[in-house]
């Protein structure tokens, strides 16, 4: 049993008319996933892939037995897209959107409260599962089935990871992306704690970068619980200066707090390996896989 | 995106903060009519996107017209380095001169969205000051926090208990509380992702006035404020780092020699800690945004380019589903045809569309230097700048 994502996974698509939903939910159809449908409201009733469109989520998600979402819906209608979703239990929903408002991403955590939902994202790529599907938008091509799982904060870093662990001769059992604004969906410390229960994931490799505290929340814990799976894990902007944005609106460092060698302290302390440079995680993971044996 | 003070105090005073009177100068003479117009004292203030101004000297007490106007003559048209301006500061084009206040007491407020809960936050001391910032770290003032979930809501209950325990009582009390909420409605009606007062001062007539304000918007919601996108200062900050916003691109202006550019955030500070590993210095930092194409890409290596400074140029990409690397490299073609420049450029290409790339390359007539991986790539442009220093 996969992560998130398995052969049962019935995928629904909101803003499945527009460029980007068109593009990459003919990809994801490409690598197996199951996509039952669209929502666009103002759409509905018409056919689009050769998938049929509709109105509201609640209705697709009737008509169709989809239990996850994905949104891409612009950054003005993202959050009441998101909101729909929540309303309609969808189980999963992940958010491709970028540069969605905050305050708006507060509201969708409000509404996420006491909710059935697992929200990942919004500014996420998404969701891979090497040989089974992706829900996301990630290129494919060097991944393959194995036990290294991924959370990270960076798309482009996942990629480049997700090639080093394959080139080391391992793979991976799932990729996850919680996205780079800073109030997002499910976290790096909850994914984490799904991959150590899984069975089919033997390593964590955590991508964290400064600002915020979810690294820290991540080093909190694991002081808290026991596992055997080695944990790897690499923080870029050891040389961001101080109190600048840097490209993810959550990747700022203030003065003490969110900063590359706070996070690194707490992570080490908490028995987590750091790879000492971006190139090297592939090396890292197969030395901690190594050294378990 | 972040507003001058008295961009703030303006617009906050539209929700009841009490804010000194005060005026706005781009010149001595203007400052010395405005100190005289008020009538008392004054303090006139450096505008710049920067804090630390008080110990930069940024911040001067007048207690006449004609020092008022001194004073700004003295702060107008020169760079102010501040802890958090860089070395080379902020060059100041305008002056706050407002009626000084005295304060018998002097708070500390802050309104923002912490991350962990994703809701609002409002956190106050008992205790203001330039330096409220390092006495909280060394536990010497007490940080009062309350958590205002969406915003939606006044939570009278909880505010008048805060308000409480930053020692307002009686008649202070009640203008406390009006303040939080004006505060409140002002951060949702922006979309404000900070608002700080520090200090607020409690007067001896027994007022609350916010004697210096910092307001930062977030730059994702201007869609729906364009009378705030349009209070954006176009000449502070680099100019550079506008233009690049406008192109889809995350731009950071640094004082080394390595221009860098990378696709997304997480990989471009990745690239930022292997030059600086590799004893280099880079120049700048640059993402780019999945969102851009050829033609905005080119315009960021375009500011690369024009960069005095830079000696050699580090592209590191990863192409992901919505950036291939094929765009990338035909926004470097296109920049580099329009530069003319020439400088030792260092590409490490790999994922979606990477052997694409190197032939779009090869087709623009760009001599590059083609590394496997990016650690070569990071110490290949760091020798070469070095080799051109």
């Amino acid at each position: 049993m996969a992560v998130f994502l398995n052969r049962e996974t019935r995928v629904l698509c909101q803003g499945m008319t527009g460029w980007a939903g068109t593009h990459h939910v003919a990809r994801m159809m490409e690598y197996g996933t199951q996509v039952v449908g669209g929502v666009t409201p103002g759409k509905g009733g018409r056919s689009h892939l050769n998938l049929p469109v509709h109105e509201r989520v609640a209705e697709a998600r009737r008509e169709t037995g989809a239990n996850a979402s994905i949104v891409f819906v612009p950054p003005a209608n993202a959050a009441a897209a998101m909101i729909e979703a929540i309303e309609a239990e969808m189980p999963l929903v992940v958010t491709v959107t970028e540069r969605v408002p905050v305050l708006d991403m507060v509201r969708v955590k409000a509404a996420l409260k006491g909710g059935r939902t697992t929200l990942v994202g919004a500014n996420s790529q998404g969701i891979l599962v090497p040989g089974v599907g992706k829900l996301g938008v990630m290129a494919t091509g060097s991944e393959r089935p194995g036990g290294v799982g991924i959370v990270s904060r960076s798309a482009s870093l996942t990629s480049e990871v997700v090639a080093q662990v394959t080139a080391a001769g391992l793979g991976q059992s799932a990729t996850i992306g919680v996205g780079g604004d800073p109030v997002h969906g499910i976290g790096m410390r909850e994914c984490l704690a799904l991959l150590l229960e899984d069975a089919e994931t033997e390593c964590v490799v955590l991508i964290g970068e400064i600002g915020g505290t979810q690294e820290e929340e991540v080093a909190d814990y694991l002081a808290d619980v026991r596992t055997s799976k080695p944990i790897v894990a690499l923080i870029v902007g050891r040389e961001a200066p101080i109190e600048r944005r840097m490209g993810h609106a959550g990747a700022f460092a203030l003065s003490g707090k969110g900063d590359a060698a706070g996070k690194i302290r707490a992570l080490e302390a908490a028995g987590v390996r750091i790879a000492p440079s971006a190139h090297l995680v592939g090396e890292t993971v197969r030395q901690a896989l190594a050294g378990r044996g | 995106m972040r507003i001058h003070e008295f961009q703030a105090k303006r617009l906050l005073a539209g929700y009841g903060l009490k804010v000194p009177d005060g005026s706005v100068a781009i010149a001595g003479r203007e400052a010395g009519e405005i100190a005289r117009r008020l009538g008392s004292p004054t303090v006139v203030k450096a505008q710049i996107h920067a804090g630390g101004r008080q110990r930069a000297g940024g911040i001067r007490q007048a207690d006449d017209p004609a020092a008022a106007e001194a004073a700004a003559d003295g702060l107008l048209g020169t760079s102010l380095v501040t802890a958090q301006t860089g070395p080379a500061g902020h060059r100041i084009r305008r002056v706050l001169v407002e009626t000084a206040v005295a304060a018998v007491r002097e708070l500390h407020l802050a309104l923002l969205i912490d991350a962990s809960s994703g809701e609002l936050m409002l956190m106050g001391s008992a205790k203001g000051g330039v330096d409220v910032e390092e006495q909280a770290a060394r536990g010497d003032i007490r940080l009062n926090w309350l958590s205002l979930g969406d915003g939606s809501e006044a939570r009278g209950k909880e505010v008048a208990a805060f308000v409480a325990a930053l020692g307002l009582d009686g008649a202070m009390h009640e203008q406390g509380c009006a303040l939080v909420d004006g505060l409140r409605r002002a951060f949702l009606e922006l979309d404000a992702s900070l608002i700080e007062i520090n200090p607020l001062a409690v007067t001896a007539a027994g007022a609350l006035v916010a004697l210096d304000v910092k307001m930062v918007l977030d730059d994702n919601a201007l869609f729906r404020h364009p009378e705030l996108a349009a209070l954006r200062d176009e000449d502070d900050g680099s100019a550079a780092e506008l233009q690049a916003q406008r192109h889809q691109l995350n731009y950071v202006q640094l004082d080394g020699d390595i221009g860098m550019v990378a696709n997304g955030a997480g990989l471009g500070l990745a690239t930022l800690d292997m030059l600086v590993a590799a004893k280099g210095r880079p120049a700048n930092f640059m993402d780019i945004r999945t969102t851009a194409k050829s033609l905005d890409i080119a315009h960021g290596f375009g500011l690369l380019l024009d960069n005095p400074a830079t000696r050699a140029i580090v592209v590191n990409v990863h192409g992901g589903g919505m950036q291939p690397c094929d765009t990338i490299a035909e926004g470097l073609g296109i920049a580099l045809r329009r530069s003319g420049r020439s400088l030792p450029l260092v590409v490490r290409l790999a994922g979606n569309n990477a052997d694409f790339a190197r032939s779009r390359l090869q087709n623009f007539g760009c001599a590059v230097i083609d590394c496997p991986d990016m650690w070569s790539a990071a110490s290949q442009a760091v020798v070469l700048a070095q080799r051109g220093a």
